[in-house]
């Protein structure tokens, strides 16, 4: 356990910037994200010290280097496994982990089932660009069905995974989405900082080299209310000006988009987010894009107990009226005393 | 070892014997390992020096009666100093057929077989692959026979508690150690004490168990007078005075890390995942939370490394442990520990390999893979038992180099280690020295270089949370002081060389001779659990005139800088080994030494006959 006490300090975007030369792709969508998270870090009341980002393999694992925090980057994969050790070892530490679709859930898919099932007080920030960038260019465990790269010349055929559906399923308490120049995303940081717990951020990252604009259906400013659907805690589900809206079709037990007739969402049957319905969140991660807007913001926010606090309470009360005496422990069990003036040596 | 048990009938009195073997072997599910514990813990109050060797099938419950479903325990006990579970035992106790078939090639010649006649049916023996019943069909004529219905005599003693036949016949080998106490002359009280205690809440079960115990033991002191059955007292054996009780190498190696973490003023986190022959450490430690001890059963092998790196991280000394296929999976972290040049503990608890191998079976075939089995130049460490006494103080050692030096170290025991137990004499832990770890709290003069060097060549450890020292690592290449990432062609040769100096300055003792003369016709050289044979082998060789040494390394890498020269005062070397000669492969590297290989991998441990049959050969 951390026995220092972090005082409370004022910092700027300016605080929380290192020194080292950024090497992204120039118009790399992670210089946008990186501007989000540095922004975001003054206004959650946290300081550089301690605040640690943990990262795997690929482009958007580089990240720690260039915020001017602690940083440790690992292996392909195994950040959840490196700040599952770390948050157990000090629960002061606000943890950030940063991944991306290959490493979090292709190489390192089952590290972040079991983060999000122990539900480790961290954040995770999946960033999905749909491909391998930093290997150039395969297909990822996201990419479409159809996806010609270097590794399926032909088109890939297997079908991606979705990062927020993964996320609830292994048990996610807090699942959200946004996209890298969206004004949005330091509000969606902000929720999932303030989420105590594993808190699941999937990020669209536009890979301009490999995978470029995959993501413009929908994040194209032009046209981006008919596309987009910012999910606000108590607000009705409306889109497009408040024209659309998504309502429960009760027979079906799906979600189907409704036309919102002079404002009266009410008549129209569209439903009010509430951040903690578990059975609408798993609606909402599976909403087909296209046939729905793409579901943004907080998707499902409801904390449970976090693991380490369940280790420490436990670790305490086990310890709870023993003393570590640790000459006594080597003694413990039968034991005997061979005395002086025994059989000869 | 054992010699001859030693009949001084007629004195009035059990007669005295040096050391004896005895070898309970059954069924999975006749609790032979327990029967051997126990009868263990009995051979310690009695004052006996001793060592087992448990030799259980991979398999949960195998079909009864079959020949893969046999399990056995061996114990090696005596009035003289025990380094082996012994080779030929003097006595094998046989559950049924199965257990007679696996283990009677093993027996010395003229020793006693005890047999339970009531298993030996028609269909364990179709089970163990008889054609005829090897208790009638004078097969058996070259060892001493001794058969009793132990299933029947079971059955009837424990009548009285009303337990169901499947229950009943379950006190057998109650009754089976109630006639090995009476064969050894021990007190049955320590026994009865432990199953009242275990059946505390079953006391018709702790009844029958006790009734079962005594009529075993009745049996022994009726039937006396006839056939080959005799008492026979083995007598204390010379030790130091102390305080002392029976420890396993997985008791020791948990016992070791926590005395190490201590030492270090550190926390300790354990990262494991459950594995045969390793999982043990996992569970003693689990217990151990008053020790400042968090432990972490993580999702897999990988995890389980990863974790502990995280934990060294973030200040706690980091642990994780495995056998071969999980020490496999965690090379990759291996690596960016040394990279990162975070302290780590990595227990290796080696078993027959490659891939699942041999699970439950012991061997030394690990080397290799602890000191070179990374990707890149990646040296580290490496540290290996001789006994589950010694791993005890090899973690500790574990422990100091790991924070002394800032480094991953592997600790290597085995399957043999891991489960076998010996006497310990209880250390004062005052008389350890500590080697407290001090953070780096700020930046020291001149500025604070995350890769900047101690005189040991090691970088300072600063605490995520730590004001002022904010700073990344990651596993690619650093630039020397800064940590920065750097892959100039220069900053990669130094940083290599760096890293290879800092670990080839490890400071190890110098090595000594166990037994023996520096310098001589022939150094038997060992390392790990081979210790006990090659210790009586030449010690006897040595009794009888030949100029031969036993030399046992503990530090694998670095080696001890006068190895060398030492290796080179012999006219020959011989290395035994269970694997196919690793370390042979890797003296001969360093020393340009003709060092021979002696190899078994059997997934049993050397014989002492073995070890002596090789020292003669060399002598040749």
């Amino acid at each position: 356990m951390n026995e220092m006490t972090t005082v409370a300090r004022t910092t700027t975007l300016k605080d929380w910037e290192t020194d080292q030369e950024v090497r992204w792709c120039p118009g790399c969508g992670d210089y946008a994200i990186l501007k989000a998270v540095q922004r975001t870090m003054p206004e959650i009341g946290t300081t550089p010290e301690n605040t640690v980002f943990v990262s795997g393999i690929g482009c958007s694992s580089r990240f720690p280097y260039y915020m001017e925090t602690y940083g440790f980057h690992t292996i392909h994969g195994r950040a959840p496994a490196f700040a599952t050790g770390l948050k157990l070892a000090n629960p002061d530490l606000d943890i950030w982990i940063v991944t991306g679709d290959g490493d979090g859930l292709s190489i390192g898919g089952n590290h972040t089932m079991h983060l999000i099932r122990r539900n480790l007080d961290c954040q995770i920030m999946l960033f999905n660009n749909e491909i391998y960038g930093l290997t150039k260019g395969q297909y990822s465990p996201t990419s479409r069905v159809g996806t010609t790269s270097p590794s399926t010349p032909f088109g890939s055929v297997d079908r991606p995974a979705q990062p927020c559906a993964f996320a609830l399923g292994a048990g996610a308490r807090f699942v959200a989405r946004g996209f890298d120049v969206s004004k949005e995303l330091p509000n969606v940081l902000k929720a999932a900082h303030a989420h105590k717990g594993a808190a699941f951020i999937e990020i669209f990252q536009n890979c301009i080299v490999y995978n470029k604009d995959v993501f413009q259906d929908f994040a194209a400013p032009k046209g981006a209310e008919d596309r987009q659907l910012w999910l606000q805690n108590g607000e009705p589900m409306l889109f497009a000006k408040g024209t659309k809206g998504i309502a429960l079709d009760s027979e079906a037990l799906e979600l189907k988009v409704v036309d919102v007739v002079d404002g009266d969402w009410q008549a129209a049957g569209v439903i009010v987010h509430d951040v903690t319905n578990r059975s609408v969140a798993h609606m909402l991660v599976e909403m087909r894009f296209g046939e729905f807007p793409m579901a943004l913001g907080v998707l499902y926010d409801d904390p449970r107990p976090t693991f380490e606090a369940d280790v420490v309470r436990q670790n305490a009360a086990a310890r709870e009226g023993k003393t570590a005496d640790l000459q006594s422990l080597l003694k413990k069990g039968q034991t005997w005393t061979v005395e002086e003036g025994g059989p000869e040596l | 070892m054992a010699t001859a048990v030693v009949d001084r009938a007629g004195e009035g009195q059990a007669p005295l014997s040096d050391a004896v073997v005895v070898r309970f072997a059954g069924d999975s599910g006749d609790g032979m390992q327990l029967t051997g514990g126990q009868f263990t813990l009995s051979s310690a109050l009695a004052g006996n020096d001793f060592a087992t060797f448990p030799d259980f099938p991979a398999e949960i419950r195998a079909p009864q009666g079959t020949l893969f479903g046999v399990s056995a325990f061996q114990i090696n006990f005596g009035s003289s100093a025990i380094d082996t579970a012994g080779d030929a035992p003097d006595v094998l106790v046989a559950m049924n057929p199965a257990a007679l078939k696996t283990n009677v090639a093993a027996l010395k010649l003229g020793g006693l077989i005890i047999a339970d006649e009531g298993e030996f049916n028609d269909r364990n023996l179709a089970k163990a692959k008889y054609d005829s019943n090897p208790l009638e069909d004078g097969s058996l004529a070259k060892w001493q026979l001794l058969k009793l219905n132990i299933s029947q005599a079971t059955l009837d003693a424990v009548k009285p508690f009303g337990l169901g036949n499947k229950e009943a016949l379950r006190c057998k080998n109650m009754w089976t150690l109630g006639l090995a106490l009476w064969m050894f002359d021990r007190d049955r009280q320590p026994l009865i004490d432990w199953l009242n205690a275990k059946f505390a809440k079953l006391p018709d079960l702790a009844a029958a168990n006790v009734a079962a115990l005594n009529a075993g033991h009745a049996y022994g002191e009726t039937a006396e007078l006839a056939g080959p059955l005799k008492q026979h007292h083995v007598g204390p054996a010379p030790v130091e005075p102390g305080l002392y009780r029976t420890l396993t190498g997985a008791e020791a190696v948990a016992l070791g890390l926590v005395a190490g973490a201590q030492l270090a003023k550190l926390p300790m986190f354990f990262g494991g995942y459950p594995i045969t022959p390793a999982s043990a450490i996992l569970h003693h430690l689990s217990r151990l939370k008053e020790y400042d001890v968090t432990t972490f059963q993580a999702e897999d092998e990988i995890a389980a490394i990863c974790s502990a790196i995280g934990a060294s991280y973030g200040g706690s000394l980091g642990v994780t442990s495995s056998s071969g296929p999980g020490i496999a999976l965690k090379g990759e972290a291996m690596g960016l520990a040394i990279m990162t040049e975070l302290p780590l503990v990595i227990v290796n608890s080696q078993r027959g390999g490659p891939s699942t191998g041999l699970p439950t079976k012991t061997e030394q075939s690990d080397l290799y893979q602890a000191v070179y089995g990374r990707n890149g130049d990646a040296p580290m460490p490496v540290i290996a038992a001789r006994s589950p006494a010694d791993a005890f103080e090899c973690a500790i050692e574990a422990c100091r180099v790991a924070v002394q030096y800032m480094t991953p170290v592997m600790l290597l025991t085995d399957g043999y280690i891991a489960n076998a137990a010996e006497p310990w004499h209880v250390p004062d832990l005052t008389a350890y020295e500590d080697f407290p770890v001090q953070f780096l709290t700020e930046a020291p003069e001149g500025g604070f270089k995350p890769y900047g060097r101690d005189e040991k060549l090691a970088r300072p450890w600063v605490k995520p949370g730590t004001p002022g020292l904010l700073h990344r690592i990651g596993g690619i290449e650093k630039e020397i002081d800064t940590g920065h990432i750097n892959y100039a062609p220069a900053n990669h040769q130094a940083m290599t060389d760096i890293r290879k100096a800092k670990v080839d300055g490890i400071k190890v003792p110098d090595q000594g001779v166990e037994l023996g003369a520096e310098g001589g016709k022939l150094a038997v050289v060992g390392w790990g659990s081979t210790f006990g044979p090659i210790h009586q082998a030449v010690r006897r060789k040595r009794a009888e005139g030949a100029d031969v040494s036993h030399i046992h390394i503990r530090h694998i890498w670095p080696l001890p800088a006068n190895l060398g020269e030492l290796l080179k005062s012999y006219d020959k070397v011989i290395v035994p080994e269970m694997n196919t000669g690793q370390l042979k492969t890797v003296l001969r590297d360093q020393y340009l030494v003709d060092a021979k290989p002696v190899n078994k991998v059997s997934g049993q441990p050397f014989t002492i006959a073995e070890i002596e049959s090789a020292i003669e050969e060399a002598l040749k």
